[in-house]
């Protein structure tokens, strides 16, 4: 019943170890599994992790980069191949966390937790899973939406995103009660692609407004053809919390969120910081 | 449980010791190795009490996994001091950023990998380097300012 | 920055002071920038075994059955602790000073009272096995209604809580269900008042979050004695606690602390010392029982929440000549220290003012939350938040500046308290007026000038009837308030030391209550100092009838 842990070269032998074992589960950072572990969860009695060299690069394709699922949040701030990442990743906890948290680690954050996914939600994403020998290319919103079903027995290799439109069409905030280096009360990211001075195939995502990252499909809707002022955005700002059902946590209350996500997304929308 | 031996570096001298599998890099510093500078204060990478540096980089060891440490280079509090006070002690000291005391070896390990990274930080570079280690007692000004003086001290000159 | 206003109160002092106003270096500085200072957990021992707690995961619940069989064959388990295992297994933390009824168990047995009381504890050779173990004991639990808010706990349909405290409040000197103080009359002072301001003021309860979780090594010594390294921030308390739970005589046990890891007051209630010590006499082997910081968050105790309704009867002056309390303290499943706390608080009100009619009721509850206990000024804290609020709400609605209401009403020098003490060193108008400056907050002249040195005493030294009913009564148990008042045609006020024939009667029997004591004492301090008091009242008058 100990703990024991195993180490695979190949990410695809640590996938089949991963699949061979109830009580697996894939080391990435460490800031979940062993959290999990520190606080006494004896069904982990295996932690798998693999040195495969692929989960630590960072590559640039044309217009879309491919990030490791082993890069830190750091070594994301750091690049500049991943430049337009920089605010998500500095936003997660503090240096020493930023140092061990990986992109990979984050696609499994929970609430008030994942404030890296939502910016490539916003960006469309895609997620390398990897499957036996091979590797399938799923986009992030789908991989979420299995997420509750299949968790913890995936193996992300890594993510695929698009460079956004313009420098200002990629937008991120984030509330904290401390500064810096707090949890989400809301982190809302958006990628606004601009036509003619209005707004053309909005994505917008939030953290710690349900239980993972989500898409906010009535926000982007609102904004399709918008223009960024007071008037434009008014129908984004009525369907800000549209069918969302926050958490209460220790962070915040589901009254306070859903009463403060019109307010930072107004700030976000008018580029207000 | 079965063990695994390894081996790194801690504070310029080399060790091998035996840890338990799935044993955190913290408990293996206070109770194999013996340096109890390292503290715990929540096994959840929230108080940054188990900071460390890890080839130069703050980590929190109480969620690095002991036998990831294999080859690294680390550095506690413990091996701060040389012959005198490293000068982010001394500041600490004279300054009174220390109360209780126990958050006080993390502090001085992220503050430590900041200057030597940026000898002359600012205050707002200061906070950001602290901002993952809880302070229950000071209000962190005294700390900050702290830091601050130590740089002024030449701090990252020395160590850089 | 620090700002030594020596100009205040000079003649009073001399400064011709040693450490005061100098810089000085703290003695434990140099062991914590390199951190060799010994916290507890610092202390290694060979063969350390370590303990974790089986916690209940409801608000309150009747145990029907435990089975710890699977668990004892779990690897590297050394001991299975239950509550028959602990040799007097009810305790209350004031027992040491005579204080309350035993009403807490080191692991529970029949009930759990709270989410996160301890039922079983496990010692094993790590904390993993220990856990592995947990997991494999089975208890069967009859989940119970709970209630975890105060004012509902006192309703008469509220489950009970506590079993020795039957109706949901700690009970004062075996006669009230609350602490009280009357001082005048403040109903008909109220009646008379220009302007009747009310306020209700709720705090939640606050977790003090010490960086490091409490805990404690006990570890065998030779001729039978145990050492226990622990984070106690009450390091002759906790002995005396641990010593009466395993029934052992206080000088087998070596008790080694004094380096907290922050304590805030949350390390003074002894939860880790007893059971570490038990596992050491059951193992013989050193034991560690530490929280993870999950248990110090909801098991560790935190800052008790409280609700004070607060009445004021104020002048069109802003003379406040009454002000009434009823106060709720949630203390949690068990007594612990907050009995200690009303005591407290009830000696702090009505403020640091001068008000000549004044009455409180307050009520230490308890309810299905973590059992709560001291914490920075804890008593005080709460209730100063709650009357510096009321304070601003009573400028407002007299149409006066919140610094100037303040300067007007503050004790002065000579005053008579509420609790028949002279005011004496009295500072507050001084404090009202350097704030105002620093913030550049205009405050009148007349204001400016004012002093704590002139103006107090006269009328404001004397003590005013205090209301009781035919039997001298003032009211012991919720909804038997003795009143409505004798009609009185103003506030008839004594001189201090007088004794007149218009002063209350002493109730009748020998178990007096704490007002009435320190009514009685304060003209007759001698006598009240050379009596023998029964038990129950021998903590009140420690803390309650101290002498300036």
């Amino acid at each position: 019943m100990s703990l024991q842990v195993r180490t695979f070269p190949q990410l695809g032998e640590a996938a089949q170890a991963l699949a061979a074992d109830r009580g697996a589960r894939y080391l990435g950072g460490g800031t979940f599994v062993m959290r999990a572990i520190n606080e006494g969860d004896v069904s982990i009695t295996t932690i798998v992790r693999s040195t495969d060299p692929a989960l630590q690069q960072i590559r640039s394709d044309g217009d879309r980069i491919h990030i490791g699922a082993g890069v830190t949040m750091s070594q994301v701030a750091a690049s500049r191949d991943s430049d337009f990442l920089a605010a998500p990743a500095q936003s997660v906890g503090g240096p020493a966390v930023r140092n061990m948290a990986t992109v990979g680690g984050n696609l499994f954050a929970r609430s008030p937790y994942g404030d890296f996914t939502a910016a490539l939600l916003a960006l469309d994403a895609t997620v390398h899973v990897v499957e036996g020998a091979g590797r399938r290319e799923t986009p992030l919103e789908e991989f979420l939406r299995q997420g509750a079903q299949s968790e913890p027995r995936r193996v992300v290799a890594g993510v695929s995103v698009r460079r956004p439109h313009s420098r200002d069409a990629f937008r991120f905030r984030k509330l904290t009660r401390v500064k810096p280096a707090g949890a989400s009360v809301i982190a809302i990211a958006a990628h606004l692609p601009n036509a003619g001075g209005r707004v053309q195939g909005a994505r917008v995502a939030y953290v710690s407004m349900g239980p993972r990252p989500t898409r906010v499909q009535a926000v982007e809707r609102a904004l399709e053809g918008a223009t960024l002022d007071e008037s434009g955005i008014a129908g984004a700002l009525a369907a800000a919390t549209e069918g969302l059902d926050p958490p209460t946590d220790a962070i915040a209350s589901y009254w306070y969120r859903r009463e403060v996500a019109p307010a930072v997304l107004k700030r976000l929308l008018l580029g207000i910081q | 449980m079965a063990r695994k031996p390894i081996q790194f570096r801690l504070n310029g001298k080399d060790e091998a010791v035996f840890v338990e599998e799935g044993q955190n890099l913290l408990d293996a510093l206070r109770r194999q190795v013996g340096d109890t500078s390292p503290k715990y204060g929540c096994g959840q990478g929230t108080c940054g009490a188990c900071t460390v540096l890890v080839d130069g980089e703050p980590r929190l060891s109480c969620l690095m996994l002991a036998e990831s440490a294999e080859g690294a280079s680390i550095e506690t509090t413990a091996g701060l001091a040389g012959a005198e006070l490293h000068p982010l002690q001394r500041a600490f000291l004279d300054g009174f950023a220390a109360q209780c005391g126990y958050c006080t070896s993390g502090m001085l390990m992220s503050a430590k990998a900041l200057l030597d990274r940026n000898p002359s930080p600012t205050r707002e570079q200061v906070v950001d380097a602290i901002s993952g280690n809880i302070c229950r007692c000071t209000g962190y000004e005294p700390i900050i300012d702290a830091i601050l003086d130590a740089a002024a001290r030449g701090a990252g000159r020395r160590s850089a | 920055m620090l700002d030594f206003r020596k100009d205040l109160f000079a003649d009073e002092r001399d400064d011709n002071l040693n450490e005061i106003g100098k810089p000085t270096q703290r003695q434990d500085g140099l062991g914590h920038v390199t951190a060799r200072s010994p916290y507890y957990d610092d202390y290694r021992f060979d063969g350390l075994l370590h303990m974790k707690c089986l916690r209940s995961p409801h608000h309150c619940a009747r145990i029907r059955s435990i089975s710890t069989a699977e668990a004892e064959r779990s690897p590297g388990v050394r001991r299975i602790i239950t509550g028959a295992d602990v040799p007097v297994n009810l305790n209350t933390l004031l027992s040491l000073l005579d204080f309350g009824r035993d009403d807490e168990p080191a692991l529970a047995t029949d009930k759990v009272r709270y989410k996160g009381e301890p039922i079983v504890a496990v010692v094993a050779d790590s904390e993993r096995e220990a856990f592995e173990a947990i997991d494999k004991i089975r208890v069967d639990y009859e989940v119970l209604p709970h209630v975890l808010e105060v004012e509902e706990a006192l309703s008469d349909r509220a489950p009970v809580v506590n079993d020795q405290y039957p109706g949901n409040s700690f009970e004062y000197h075996e006669r009230y269900d609350h602490q009280k103080l009357r001082f005048g009359d403040v109903d008909s002072a109220l009646v008379r008042a220009d302007h009747v301001v009310e306020g209700r003021y709720q705090m939640s309860p606050i977790e003090h979050a010490p960086v490091e979780p409490a805990g404690a090594i006990a570890v065998p010594e030779t001729n039978d004695r145990y050492a226990c390294y622990t984070s106690t921030q009450a390091l002759f308390f906790s002995l005396g606690t641990a010593a009466k739970l395993l029934n052992v005589s206080s000088n087998r046990l070596h008790f080694i602390g004094g380096t907290v890891g922050g304590g805030f007051g949350g390390k003074v209630d002894s939860l880790n010392e007893p059971l570490a010590i038990l596992g050491c006499m059951l193992t013989g082997r050193p034991v560690r029982y530490g929280f993870d910081r999950r248990e110090e968050m909801q098991f560790g105790p935190p800052r008790g929440a409280e609700i004070w309704h607060i009445t004021d009867g104020v002048r069109n002056d802003g003379q406040i000549v009454a002000r009434k309390f009823v106060g709720y303290f949630d203390a949690g499943a068990y007594t612990r220290l907050s009995s200690y706390a009303v005591i407290k608080s009830v000696g702090h009100l009505p403020g640091p003012y001068t008000i000549p009619n004044v009455y409180a009721d307050v009520y230490c509850v308890y309810t299905n939350r973590t059992p709560a206990t001291a914490m920075r000024g804890f008593g005080i804290t709460g209730v100063d938040f709650a009357i510096e609020c009321h304070m601003d709400k009573v400028a407002h609605a007299v149409g006066l500046d919140p610094i100037e209401l303040r300067i007007l009403n503050a004790y002065r020098d000579g005053d008579m308290k509420a609790h028949r003490r002279e005011a004496k060193n009295c500072a507050l108008i001084e404090c009202a007026q350097v704030a105002a400056e620093k913030a550049n907050w205009p405050i009148r002249d007349e204001f400016k000038r004012m002093s704590s040195r002139h103006g107090g005493g006269g009328e404001r030294a004397q003590i005013p009837h205090t209301v009781t009913d035919q039997n001298g009564r003032i009211g012991e148990r919720r909804g038997s308030a003795p009143m409505p008042p004798p009609p009185r045609p103003a506030p008839q006020r004594q001189p201090v030391g007088a004794t007149t024939s218009a002063a209350p009667p002493p109730p009748p029997t020998q178990h007096q209550p704490a007002q009435s004591s320190q009514y009685d004492s304060s003209r007759q301090n001698a006598a009240s100092h050379g009596t023998v008091r029964p038990a129950a009242n021998r903590f009140s008058s420690i803390f309650g009838t101290r002498r300036r």
